[in-house]
């Protein structure tokens, strides 16, 4: 099967972070674009959840396994790590909970991919220290009064909630504004103030099965974090 | 079409005759032989890859597209299915047969009692969901497709597309469930119940065996055929349509004649029906909806019954407007797959038009579907 080149660069970034052949849900997944892409090229299993009506049809009528609903009501019903990854693009600051959606995506997935627009960029701030009014950008584009973002926060908040919940970064891409691309975690200084756009590969603890040995067979455990 | 009869299946103009095959029924009676009646379009490819099932709602027939000649109308889904339809013949085998216990030709109420020259009335056994299913499944099996590319249907059809999830797996692809539910709601067989009544009141039905005197409930069974079709439509539609629009006359008449449309509109529903089914039939049918319910025991069917591995397709649509199988009842059929991993779309889609909604045009309905079958049928060819 072909390649398919990504419409969004941080769909791109996102695909660098999966392995092959795993099975993966896309919260917000629009008409199925990133689904395609990783089914094409990492020859992914996905599934979908969009709130939007008319994309979730669109996509529906494109062949992808996508159900109409919303996230912050709907992901209950999955099951405990029912899906290797999940993805969270570019929406976890419209989420009424995002704190609560963000250990649902580690509930029901191995890892999470989460990305958003970081609100401690430095344009964000020069905006809101020079004009005194809620900054509006080309990532954050809607007046105060009329956003689907309801939940501000910035790279430093998000580590700090990540340290909070024992949620294990493993990986962690920013963007500026050019599309720059660089590992926040190697680029301390800074990064806060650059990243227009971050990406994290989320899991809960990167640990190694304990091998148990008898006689007969090998044992594997997987050991439990404890808080 | 060439078609390998099975020793006690004879295939005769589109009626397929089950001979001495004992039918087991839920109820624990036993059918010896029965008939059903069934209509394909289009045609089978060579690897019997392209078939589709599809089942009819409570009050349909056979004739899903083209011309039915017992209307002499075209058939209730011929907007969906034909060439260039969104279930394409061009591309698609399409099977529709009449339920067991159907009144267009199967074995049901109306047809003679084997070996007698007397219709069974109200000697016919009790029907469910799964009865008819099993039935379809023969005739399935008689045309020699061992795996129908999907099986679809609304209402009481999407019952038996779940019943086939249930029951045959590893026989089908992907389902296509429109306007269902796991159970028929304590509300619904309560409507069913009036419908029944309104039959059984009528002194014309005489226990089932109106047929004895060539007679046929009218009163009871259009009544019945009104109060139903209120619960197909919605407030909106009602109003959008109707209105207090008045029947041919400026004013009212202060009497019990059809002054507003929305009157003549359901005597007319009822009148034109009475023409075309069977009271005992309607009878049997709305039992067999009555008796539906999966809703204990679905998620356990999907988790044991099946291979995980096989990667059934499920398309559960419903419409906001749906007030007789209202978008909760699909949302939990939805969510019971989810929780087990299942490869499921779902699809809520905004009308006013009601239940109804799966037969009237509904642009979005016919796109999921259409791309729904084309891009899983590409799958599975490739």
């Amino acid at each position: 099967m072909n390649k398919i080149n990504s419409i969004r660069k941080d769909w791109s970034l996102i695909e660098t972070l999966i392995a092959e052949d795993r099975k993966i849900l896309d919260i917000g997944c629009g008409d199925g674009g990133l689904m395609e892409q990783l089914e094409n090229n990492r020859n992914a299993i996905t599934h979908g959840i969009e709130l939007n009506r008319n994309l979730a049809a669109n996509a529906i009528s494109r062949g992808f396994n996508v159900v109409h609903g919303n996230a912050e009501l709907d992901l209950s019903q999955y099951s405990n790590n029912s899906f290797d990854y999940v993805i969270l693009s570019q929406t976890l600051q419209a989420m009424m909970k995002p704190k609560d959606i963000l250990s649902e995506l580690l509930r029901i997935g191995s890892k999470a991919i989460v990305s958003f627009p970081n609100f401690g960029h430095w344009k964000i701030r020069l905006q809101l220290l020079i004009s005194g009014k809620m900054p509006v950008t080309e990532s954050l584009p809607y007046t105060w009064y009329d956003t689907p973002n309801i939940h501000f926060f910035t790279i430093k908040d998000f580590l700090n909630l990540c340290n909070e919940m024992n949620i294990v970064i493993e990986k962690s891409i920013g963007l500026t504004s050019k599309g720059k691309q660089f590992d926040i975690s190697e680029s301390v200084t800074g990064v806060n103030f650059f990243t227009h756009e971050a990406i994290f590969l989320l899991s809960y603890k990167n640990f190694e099965p304990i091998k148990i040995k008898s006689s007969k067979r090998v044992f594997a455990k997987n050991s439990v974090i404890a808080n | 079409m060439k078609t390998k009869f099975t020793t006690d299946t004879k295939l005769e103009s589109e009626i397929a005759y089950f001979e001495n095959i004992n039918l087991k029924l839920e109820s624990g009676d036993i059918i010896d032989s029965f008939k059903l009646a069934f209509k394909t379009y289009g045609k089978l490819n060579a690897d019997k890859t392209n078939a589709i099932l599809v089942c009819h709602a409570l009050t349909g027939d056979q004739y899903v597209a083209g011309n039915n000649p017992i209307t002499g109308r075209e058939g209730w889904w011929s907007r969906m299915v034909g060439p260039n339809k969104p279930i394409d013949t061009n591309k698609f085998f399409v099977i529709c047969s009449n339920v067991l216990g159907g009144c267009a030709g199967s074995t049901g109420p109306k047809e003679l009692q084997n070996g007698s020259d007397v219709a069974y009335g109200g000697n016919f056994p009790s029907i469910t969901i799964k009865d008819m299913v099993k039935a379809q499944s023969l005739l399935i099996e008689s045309l020699n497709i061992e795996k129908l590319f999907s099986v679809i249907g609304g209402s009481m059809g999407a019952m038996q597309a779940l019943q086939w999830a249930i029951d045959f797996p590893d026989r089908i692809f992907n389902i296509i469930h429109i306007a269902g539910a796991l159970k028929h709601s304590a509300q619904n067989i309560a409507f069913h119940e009036v419908g029944r009544q309104a039959i059984m009141s009528d002194p014309i039905w005489k226990n089932g065996k109106y047929f004895e005197n060539n007679e046929v409930p009218e009163r009871g069974l259009s009544v019945a055929r009104m109060i139903a079709h209120i619960t197909y439509l919605s407030e909106n539609a009602m109003h959008r349509k109707f209105g207090r629009k008045l029947q041919s006359r400026d004013i009212i008449s202060f009497g019990f004649d059809a002054d507003f449309q929305v009157e003549s509109y359901l005597r007319y529903q009822g009148k034109s029906f009475v023409e075309r089914f069977d009271a005992n039939s309607y009878l049997y049918l709305t039992r067999a909806m009555d008796y539906f319910d999966h809703d204990e025991t679905f998620r356990k069917y999907i988790e044991f019954s099946h291979d995980p591995n096989n990667h059934l397709k499920y398309l559960i649509v419903s419409f906001t407007s749906d007030w007789l199988f209202p978008t909760i009842e699909s949302k939990m059929i939805v969510n019971q797959l989810n929780s087990l991993s299942r490869e499921v779309s779902f699809l809520e889609i905004d009308t006013d038009k009601g239940h109804d909604s799966f037969l009237l045009e509904e642009p979005q309905l016919d796109d999921v579907i259409k791309g729904f079958l084309t891009n899983n049928f590409a799958k599975i060819d490739e």
